[in-house]
């Protein structure tokens, strides 16, 4: 099943055209490492933003801590602007569980309280354990919990996805 | 020294940076990176060790290590409970194991150890339960690995780099545990020169052997330095006849402004604290442009955040 995903630029520009309306002059991108910040790049300059790129590493708020301890390679938060009041456009490339943007809102809260958050993934790939649901999703696929969806990025900077 | 890592390789217990790997040490400089901006937000607190119990088991005084322990440990979300014990020179170790015991009873997670004397944190961990790990907050003249590794840490933020770096630790390096954690880390980094300075009687017989040039000249030994660790001096050293007088030590060996244009230009000058002003530095320097003594001490909340973290997440 699905031998071949589609290119990842046009599911992209898609996502922009879908989000654009929506824009207010206090929306904020924030992307979550890793893959998700890739994304939120991309987003951020097809839709011209004029305010900074957030990233967030939800490494310290995540809630297999106990069973597999901290991951190896934790990359720093990155939100320079105050969140007080904010629309926040939160980034992610593949929703499965709903876990990772459950930590990504806790986090978020921990520097302000938003006006609002809504949700842009890459790839959603259903398989929620949590309620959350997408406000904006580039491709929706059903894929069995044993595969994963992996996107990676070349040297040249090309997103790809691959299927695994 | 398998103490200190698990059979794959992770931070079990952290008791002393000789022979750490240098992956571990910029493992732990790289996480607490991550952790310094939780110090400016509006919730200064993460949730990763969310109902863990941490001890502060200090059987000898200190403020500022003690404190900032609790700080980080209080940022991670842990309960955190401080015993300052109290200790006679005739306390026997299982007393020590006894406290141990009693306090694992009471379902700690982690102990943060200061003793003493040498290899008591060692003790402690080869006695603890599998979930439980040690951290050694300063053990007799053996160890403080969290002082060396938030040294490390404050290196990298102001020299971004440590394989073209010329490093000086100066003064009393035969009693000081901050020095031997500092010289196996810095080794360890890649620092290509690690001198240490001070007269003959506060130099440990030997110590070239860790890798370091020794001088007993200061102006010599401070020559383009990219860094200036002093280190305290203990005022009990000058009863035991190893010192004239604290006003000599620091026409020999205390960092004057003048000492320190023999530096480079642009060197920083480091001190674990407390510092003696007059003794083994001047005011002028400890308070000047190029002292970072103070984000030292801000940048070991981060450090033992991130070591504690760690810990944590390995033996759950």
């Amino acid at each position: 099943m699905h031998a071949s995903l589609p290119d990842v630029d046009p599911l992209i520009a898609r996502l922009a055209d879908a989000i654009a309306p929506t824009l207010t002059p206090d929306t904020v991108i924030v992307g979550i490492h890793t893959g998700g910040v890739w994304v939120a790049e991309r987003l951020h300059a097809l839709l011209g933003c004029k305010l900074p790129l957030g990233t967030l590493d939800i490494s310290f708020y995540r809630d297999d801590f106990s069973r597999i301890g901290l991951h190896p390679q934790v990359k720093p938060s990155n939100l320079p602007f105050d969140l007080e009041g904010r629309d926040i456009l939160l980034v992610d490339d593949v929703l499965h569980s709903g876990r990772t943007v459950r930590a990504a809102m806790n986090e978020l809260f921990d520097y302000g309280r938003p006006a609002s958050i809504r949700l842009a993934v890459l790839v959603d790939r259903g398989g929620r354990e949590l309620p959350i649901r997408p406000d904006f999703a580039g491709l929706t696929l059903s894929v069995s919990d044993h595969q994963n969806i992996n996107l990676s990025r070349l040297d040249d900077g090309h997103l790809t996805l691959s299927l695994a | 020294m398998n103490l200190q890592l698990t059979e794959d390789g992770r931070l079990r217990h952290l008791l002393t940076l000789d022979g750490l790997p240098r992956a571990i040490l910029t493992q732990i400089l790289d996480t607490a990176e991550s952790f310094m901006d939780v110090g400016e937000r509006e919730v200064k607190k993460v949730p990763l060790l969310r109902g863990k119990s941490i001890f502060n088991l200090f059987f000898e005084p200190s403020t500022r290590t003690r404190t900032t322990f609790e700080i980080a440990a209080k940022r991670l979300s842990a309960d955190v409970v401080n015993l300052n014990i109290a200790t006679s020179s005739q306390t026997k170790g299982e007393a020590i194991l006894d406290t141990v015991d009693n306090l694992a009873a009471m379902h700690a997670d982690m102990f943060i150890v200061r003793h003493g004397q040498s290899g008591a944190a060692h003790f402690i961990a080869h006695h603890v339960a599998p979930h439980i790990s040690v951290v050694n907050a300063g053990d007799g003249r053996h160890a403080h690995p969290t002082q060396g590794l938030l040294d490390m840490f404050t290196i990298r933020r102001f020299k971004g780099e440590f394989h073209n770096l010329t490093v000086a630790i100066v003064g009393d390096v035969l009693h000081s545990r901050v020095a031997r954690s500092q010289i196996h880390a810095l080794t360890t980094l890649g620092v290509p020169e690690v001198r240490v300075i001070g007269p003959k009687t506060l130099l440990p017989s030997g110590v070239e052997k860790m890798g370091v040039r020794v001088f007993h000249d200061m102006e010599a030994g401070l020559a383009g330095c990219d860094v200036v660790i002093m280190l305290r001096l203990q005022s009990e050293r000058m009863k035991g006849a190893r010192l004239p007088s604290s006003q000599e030590y620091f026409k020999f060996f205390g960092l004057t402004p003048e000492k320190l244009a023999l530096a480079k230009p642009d060197a920083i000058v480091m001190h674990p604290g407390p510092m003696n002003r007059g003794v083994e530095i001047a005011s002028e320097v400890a308070d000047g442009p190029q002292s970072v003594i103070l984000p030292q001490v801000t940048y070991g909340i981060a450090v033992r955040m991130a070591v504690m973290a760690m810990l944590a997440g390995t033996t759950t």
